[in-house]
């Protein structure tokens, strides 16, 4: 266990000393209700973000009866800041196919689709030829699982896992209320695990090393290793794999260019930290896991970054819920309004209540979650919005 | 427009006749066509027994999906955050000089459109953008000027 100290470690992309379709094949060889209890007591949370605990989503697509199951890999990774499932899919395929292969067998499912982001496409040869391979060992080791690439069309909602679901029955990527949830009814209204890329290749690693090892990483409620998209005033961009539950201040020693103001921690979706907080935040805890870190120095305006948050959030809204479709407008001409002086700097507090609102109203995690980088920047660099 | 429907005929064969087939079939129209007209919506609404405003409906939700037609090469730079942060305006002050067109609007002769996007998933390497399915990093106005420069020289 490390106190909030920053350790590389190198599991996810370490070399395949193990073979990924050996792991596939031992794991197989263990009784399913065994390897769903070692993800569980892996701790591993979901990396695409929303952090749920990866071993109790498979154990309740498992419990489902059904005769069709769906394993999806989400590989739509539109959050700004966020290149790691780019790399894996690039570095490690086999890890992450691997996972795939094994949460199918667990739960029972044939079929499986990797949801590529159309910006994308250019790594699809690639990641078929990987297929091909993988579909070769799966019938030697009598396995019966099938994996396609469904290409996305552009937009970033489609991540949002019931958006992808709907996209790829041809409809527009509006999300759906849940529940029901795509384990009970996904795909087609057949029970679907969507698990993000990194997710797969972690499950993968747990049943290669086990869960005890697994759980040395980290900190006693964040467990694992986990992938940092580091980018923006940095010396050291790039895919970094670091444990979990380090503080943000040995984070941006390492990683910042000596001038850190502030770090986004979660992309724009997730917290925007100030210097002065860095000591007592700890990456992993209340802040969401998927793993873009974008780092700003002392030269940016934090109302230009703000300004080019909402103006993403406005343009990918889905325009479904009203709190979100109209907030995100109110909220970019608002913050503009108050910086040309047509409103007063009081009105700031109107629109981080309005951001609120919409966490509370509106139906997805994009709506939703506004409110965090929104109100983290007003709140800590006001002057900034102001003069 | 035989010709459209022979293509539709073809995608509809191989992704098949259900609702679920909707977006490889329009992908796989717009790889051949650059757009999809209203000739070609209006086909895969008859094949698939769809309503024409249904398949519109979900062709203009999504951004790689084009219903007009616009230029041969689409360069999309990347306006997210980081990639502002690393100069992504002088990119773009540099195709529009270059091009002679503002964002969002499309060369005399539709061979260029230029456009802005969200993030590619290359924050690390940027400012970054896409032609079409080519992706180019760490752009600077010297770079712009040679990769497009190689467009207009080499690939008309
Ligand atoms: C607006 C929005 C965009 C999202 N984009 C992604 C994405 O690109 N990749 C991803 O894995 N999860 C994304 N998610 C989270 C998914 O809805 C879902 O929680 C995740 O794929 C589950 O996998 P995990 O448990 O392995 O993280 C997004 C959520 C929202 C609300
Ligand atoms: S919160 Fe926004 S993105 Fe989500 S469903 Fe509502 S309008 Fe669409
Ligand atoms: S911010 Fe430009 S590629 Fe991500």
């Amino acid at each position: 266990m490390s106190n909030n100290k920053l350790r590389k470690v190198d599991v996810i992309f370490s070399p395949y000393s193990v073979a990924p379709y050996e792991i596939l094949k031992n794991t197989m060889r263990r009784p399913k209700d065994e390897v769903v209890q070692e993800l569980i007591d892996s701790g591993l949370r979901g990396r695409g973000g929303a952090g749920f605990p990866t071993g109790l989503k498979w154990k309740f697509a498992k419990q489902q009866q059904s005769d069709q199951k769906y394993v999806i890999c989400n590989a739509d990774e539109g959050e700004p800041g966020t290149f790691k499932d780019r790399k894996l899919l690039v570095e490690v395929p086999r890890k992450v196919i691997s996972g795939m292969a094994i949460c199918a067998w667990v739960i029972g499912a044939t079929k499986g689709y990797i949801y590529l982001r159309r910006e994308y496409r250019y790594l699809i040869q690639d990641i078929e030829k990987e297929l091909d391979l993988y579909h070769k060992h799966a019938a030697e080791i009598g396995l019966d699982f099938k994996i396609e690439i469904f290409l996305g069309a552009g937009a970033y909602v489609c991540g949002e896992e019931t958006a992808l679901i709907e996209s790829m029955e041809g409809k527009r990527g509006e999300p759906r209320n849940k529940p029901p949830y795509p384990i009970q009814s996904g795909y087609l209204g057949k029970p679907t695990v969507v698990n993000n890329v990194e997710t797969f290749a972690s499950a993968t690693m747990v049943c290669r090393i086990g869960a005890n090892e697994y759980k040395k990483f980290g900190t006693d409620d964040q467990h694992g290793s986990k992938l940092f998209s580091i980018s923006g005033d940095s010396p050291k961009e790039g895919v970094h794999e670091l444990e979990l539950g380090m503080s943000l201040e040995d984070f941006a020693n390492e990683f910042g260019d000596g001038d850190t103001k502030a770090v986004q921690v979660g992309g724009v979706a997730g917290f925007c930290i100030p210097r002065k907080k860095f000591k007592t935040t700890i990456i992993g805890e209340g802040n969401t896991t998927g793993g873009s870190t974008m780092i700003f120095n002392s030269t940016r305006s934090m109302y230009n970054v703000l300004h080019n948050y909402l103006d993403f959030f406005s343009e990918e809204s889905c325009g479904q819920c009203t709190p979100c479709r109209i907030g995100t407008q109110q909220l970019l001409k608002g913050i503009e309004a108050v910086k040309s002086g047509k409103k007063p700097p009081e009105y700031l507090d109107q629109l981080v209540k309005l951001s609120e609102t919409m966490r509370l109203t509106s139906k997805c995690g994009l709506g939703q979650s506004v409110t965090n980088s929104f109100s983290s920047i007003v709140k800590n660099f006001r002057e900034e919005m102001i003069y | 427009m035989a010709e459209v429907k022979e293509l539709v005929n073809e995608l509809v064969d191989k992704y098949g006749r259900e609702r679920k087939s909707l977006l490889p079939i329009l992908q796989g129209i717009h790889l051949e066509r650059n757009y999809l007209s209203k000739e070609a919506m209006l086909e895969v609404a008859k094949q698939l027994d769809l309503s024409a405003a249904e398949i519109y409906g979900t062709a203009s939700f999504y951004s790689f999906l084009d219903t007009k037609a616009d230029g041969k090469y689409k360069i999309r730079v990347c306006k997210s955050i980081t990639c502002e942060m690393k100069g992504k305006s002088d990119i773009i002050k540099t195709l529009e000089d270059m091009l002679k067109i503002k964002v969002g609007e499309t060369t005399e002769g539709k061979r260029f459109s230029l456009l802005e996007t969200n993030c590619l998933g290359l924050c690390d390497q940027g400012p970054a953008m896409l032609i079409n399915e080519e992706y180019y990093t760490k752009l600077t106005a010297a770079k712009v000027r040679k990769i497009l420069g190689e467009y207009i020289r080499n690939k008309y």
